[in-house]
């Protein structure tokens, strides 16, 4: 079986999904976060997916635990790069990804983990900024 | 009238990597009759979704994919059977986040509304065989 690499770049880790993501591989890699968070007292989780073709109901619960685990043991997690077809299929399945931070591409992600911008963070109830 | 243009191709689904194999080749078929983007990602999710409950809770079966003509328009249609346990309550099996396992409850009703056509039959005898249909628009 394949893993997915994790780069290091300072206190991030750095994960870029290349593959057509198997359910065992997204299992895998999910466990290897938590550990190398843990192993490394990184503060930050990037997770590029823009070369993921598809996110399902397995892959969105894997990234919805990634970053519920990262909190826990006082890291951040941010997914980047989402293709816009993913993003509007993803609705439609009916996941939200409540909890994850998103960004739109890797620079942008880690000026969030480097606090220097605030993310979106896909939360029910919590969006009326708008109508003022 | 409906007719199919090509024989229908079985994939087997007995593994992860099968999941993967039949997500590509339906990626592919949507990609030759010129789906859109969107409409591709949607099949292809759809049938992951159901792939996977074929190997998860179906214990393994396989997967039917055709090419399909109506009037000219083409579209994709795919058959996912198993021999498994069956649904025992269809109805609350297709309710958004109900799950018998620790997933999300997404797989059937999400892979529903991404596709034109969507019909399950299954009995605790004769397992379980999903069908769905997307249309190029
Ligand atoms: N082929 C099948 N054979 C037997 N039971 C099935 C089959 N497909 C689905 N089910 C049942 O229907 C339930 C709902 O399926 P659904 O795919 O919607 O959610 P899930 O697989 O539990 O979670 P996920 O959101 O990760 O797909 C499953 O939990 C399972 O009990
Ligand atoms: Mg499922």
């Amino acid at each position: 079986m394949d893993r997915v690499p994790i780069l290091r770049i300072g206190d991030v880790l750095l994960v870029s999904i290349q593959v057509d993501l198997q359910d065992d591989i997204a299992l895998a890699l999910q466990d290897d976060l938590s550990q190398r968070i843990v192993d490394t007292g990184a503060k930050g989780v990037l997770i590029d997916i823009s070369a993921l073709e598809i996110v399902d109901s397995f892959v969105g619960r894997m990234i919805s635990t990634t970053a519920a685990v990262s909190r826990v043991l006082d890291a951040e997690t941010v997914v980047v790069g989402m293709q816009p077809a993913v993003a509007i299929t993803l609705v439609e399945l009916g996941l939200t990804l409540s909890g994850v931070r998103t960004a739109l591409d890797v620079d942008r992600g880690l000026a969030i983990l480097a606090g220097r911008e605030s993310g979106v963070v896909a939360e029910a109830d919590d969006d009326d900024q708008l109508d003022d | 009238m409906t007719s199919s243009t090509t024989e229908p191709t079985t994939y087997a689904v007995a593994a992860d990597a099968d999941v993967v194999r039949v997500r590509q080749a339906v990626r592919d078929l949507a990609v030759q009759a010129k789906f859109s983007l969107v409409d591709q990602t949607k099949l292809v999710t759809a049938t992951s979704e159901l792939a996977r409950n074929t190997l998860v809770y179906g214990g393994g079966g396989e997967a039917l994919v055709a090419l399909l003509d109506k009037a000219g328009r083409p579209g994709i249609e795919i058959w996912f059977r198993d021999e498994g346990p069956g649904i025992p309550d269809l109805d609350l099996a297709l309710t958004d986040g109900w799950t018998s396992g620790g997933g999300m409850g997404l797989g059937l009703s999400g892979a529903k509304r991404l596709v034109d056509e969507f019909e399950v039959d299954t009995a605790p005898d004769r397992g379980t065989r999903v069908r769905i249909v997307k249309w190029r628009r």
